[in-house]
């Protein structure tokens, strides 16, 4: 944001045509109040909250009564870096993350380029309604079947034991655990992430198609000298916002899955996070922690950011 | 239909093939679930791999689920905190929308700011812990449906379509002396009914799955919603509420007899959302698309 010269606008100034504007739309200014209401409420009193990352919270002192934390307020920083537990937690983070990225991000965009090659549109939109359909299955029923269906006597266990292997409850396998996080999070999203590069997809001007079919191009050689390139910078803006929360892996799947066995490759930043702050009352330190993931996510986005736009000219901003 | 290449013959059948694979990988697992709920519990015990149709028939698992008290109290929670969530956050997203659509208004540029900044920046979970401990709304419906009212992506998709609309349609309304007030309610919102059908959607469903904050706010189990009932009974395997009375008093009969009841709860609490499936599909998707020009 531009910093206005404060020559041309003195605060009296700024007042007298406040309140003209107010006078003028006197609707918005009353349908605003809500609004400012509820972002006081739900996200600057929390972001106010966040001082206490720096402090030693206690209940009865209050926030603003509560003391600072050695090294200039960033004690608690400092024990994270230390905690036994950083590197694992960095460590786990990352691997799920880009795991995520490796194998979870492209699989909507080849899914997406599959469909398109299906000629018959009634069998498309079959494959597509079946495909969204886990989407609007809530977590708590994903993990679920999970756990049963990796269970001891579980339908993969079955085909396990089919293929001559040990029959094992597969989520108390801490190796396994990132294996069953990442696929059934593409068989949950790779249909309904797969929408916007299909819409993506649909804009391609069809002449494009002809002249390469014309030269003499394959249905497969199209694909990877016209389509593609036609849904770069819908996956360049995709691929951006997807390395923001490179450092914040949805914890509610994790907190459901994981389980004491497990944590050495399962326990991530943010179920940490829940579990010093709100299961141990830890509020000061996990709050920390919370701000350094959201801080090191900010700075991941914005270096991210920069490289596209200067390798490719598509960004977020 | 042009002629097709041999090559690009064997493309499209190897496609065909593998797109009907992801049908089954996608439907299979749900059918499965169906399958078992209606199973006989002790043929279900000794069912190995695929299941084609149930094993056996029985309908005692659903007859144990619906008899339990805590499946309707939490159906009903679920449904006020839907219906109750849903309308908060259309009222506040309309507002927000609306005001953001306007033309260089201060008040414009103040909430644009903020919209902009907590969609990359928040306090996270402990700081808005405490802040809702600190309204006293603990173990009330408001620490549920109050927090999600203004999702700054839905808001972003709703200006969006707000400020599509033709602007002499406003112009001429005001020159005919039509207050701000009226242009929304009589102009904007009459023309914008599907965007705000997708959003009301968006909106129902994510509180229809949500469960993380009834888990941390609320500890009275009459408040429960269903997902976090559904917590109890799936994930920390809790069904021996519904087994009292039922017949099977053997200790491996309660285990078969426990697994087909998960099965069957399941299969009762995701019930809505299948028949509501096709017309949510439809309407979600336009809300991806619409979404996805703004990038």
């Amino acid at each position: 944001m531009k910093t206005r010269s404060k020559g041309k606008h003195s605060p009296g100034v700024w007042l007298r045509e406040l309140a003209d504007e107010v006078r003028e739309h006197k609707f918005i200014y009353i349908i605003a109040v809500p609004v400012l209401v509820y972002y006081l409420l739900f996200y600057i009193k929390p972001l106010y909250g966040l001082m206490i990352a720096f402090k030693d919270y206690s209940f009865v002192k209050g926030i603003v009564g509560s003391p600072w934390t050695d090294h200039y307020g960033f004690g608690h920083f400092m024990t994270f870096l230390q905690d036994p537990y950083f590197f694992r937690l960095i460590k786990n983070t990352l691997a799920i993350s880009c795991l995520g990225l490796l194998f979870d991000f492209p699989s909507a965009i080849i899914l997406a380029l599959l469909i398109n090659e299906v000629r018959s549109k009634h069998y498309k939109k079959i494959i597509q309604t079946a495909t969204y359909l886990p989407h609007f299955i809530s977590i708590m029923v994903l993990c679920s079947m999970i756990y049963t269906f990796t269970g001891r006597d579980g339908f993969v266990n079955d085909i396990i034991a089919m293929l001559g292997g040990e029959r094992s409850p597969l989520l108390t396998r801490p190796e396994l655990f990132r294996p069953i996080f990442i696929i059934s999070g593409i068989w949950q999203g790779v249909g309904w992430n797969s929408i916007i590069y299909l819409s993506a997809l649909s804009a391609i001007d069809p002449q494009l198609y002809e002249a390469a079919s014309i030269d003499g191009a394959s249905r497969v050689r199209q694909i990877f000298s016209v389509t593609l390139p036609g849904i770069l910078p819908t996956v360049t803006i995709m691929f951006i916002m997807r390395t923001g929360s490179l450092l914040s892996v949805g914890y509610e799947k994790i907190i459901l899955l994981y389980n004491d066995m497990t944590l050495e490759t399962a326990d991530v930043i943010s179920s940490y996070v829940y579990r010093r702050g709100l299961l141990n009352a830890d509020y000061s330190y996990s709050a920390a922690v919370g701000m350094f993931n959201s801080i090191i996510n900010l700075m991941i986005l914005w270096v991210t950011n920069y490289l596209c736009r200067r390798m490719s000219e598509t960004s977020l901003w | 239909m042009k002629r097709v290449s041999s090559g690009d013959r064997i493309f499209y059948i190897l496609n065909n093939a593998f797109m009907l694979l992801m049908i089954a990988v996608c439907i299979y697992p749900m059918l499965y679930v169906l399958f078992a709920s209606f199973s006989d519990a002790g043929k279900l015990m000794q069912q190995s791999g695929a299941m084609l149709w149930p094993a056996g028939f029985s309908t005692e698992a659903y007859k144990a689920v619906l008899k339990n008290r805590m499946i309707w109290i939490s159906y009903k929670n679920t449904f006020i905190q839907v219906f109750l969530g849903t309308a908060i956050a259309m009222v506040m997203t309309v507002m927000c929308a609306y005001i953001l659509s306007r033309k260089n208004l201060k008040i414009k540029k103040l909430i644009n700011i903020i919209l902009v900044a907590s969609m990359f920046f928040s306090g996270g979970m402990i700081p808005g812990y405490l802040a809702i401990k600190s309204y006293g709304m603990l173990n009330t419906v408001w620490a549920i449906v109050l927090p999600p009212a203004i999702s700054a992506m839905n808001v972003i998709v709703m200006r969006t379509s707000f400020q599509a609309l033709p602007a002499s349609l406003e112009e001429s309304a005001s020159i005919d002396g039509a207050s701000e007030m009226h242009i929304l309610f009589n102009i904007i919102l009459p023309l914008s009914k599907p965007v705000l059908a997708v959003i009301a959607l968006f909106y129902g469903v994510a509180m229809w799955n949500s469960w993380f904050s009834a888990a941390i706010y609320l500890d009275k189990r009459d408040l429960f919603p269903l997902q976090l009932y559904l917590r109890e009974v799936l994930i920390n395997s809790s069904t021996d509420a519904m087994m009292t009375g039922s017949a099977g008093s053997a200790a491996t009969d309660r285990v078969a007899v426990s697994e087909t009841i998960k099965y069957a709860t399941i299969i009762v609490s995701t019930l809505p959302i299948l028949f509501a499936y096709p017309f949510l599909q439809k309407y979600f998707v336009k809300g991806v698309m619409v979404g996805a020009i703004k990038g």
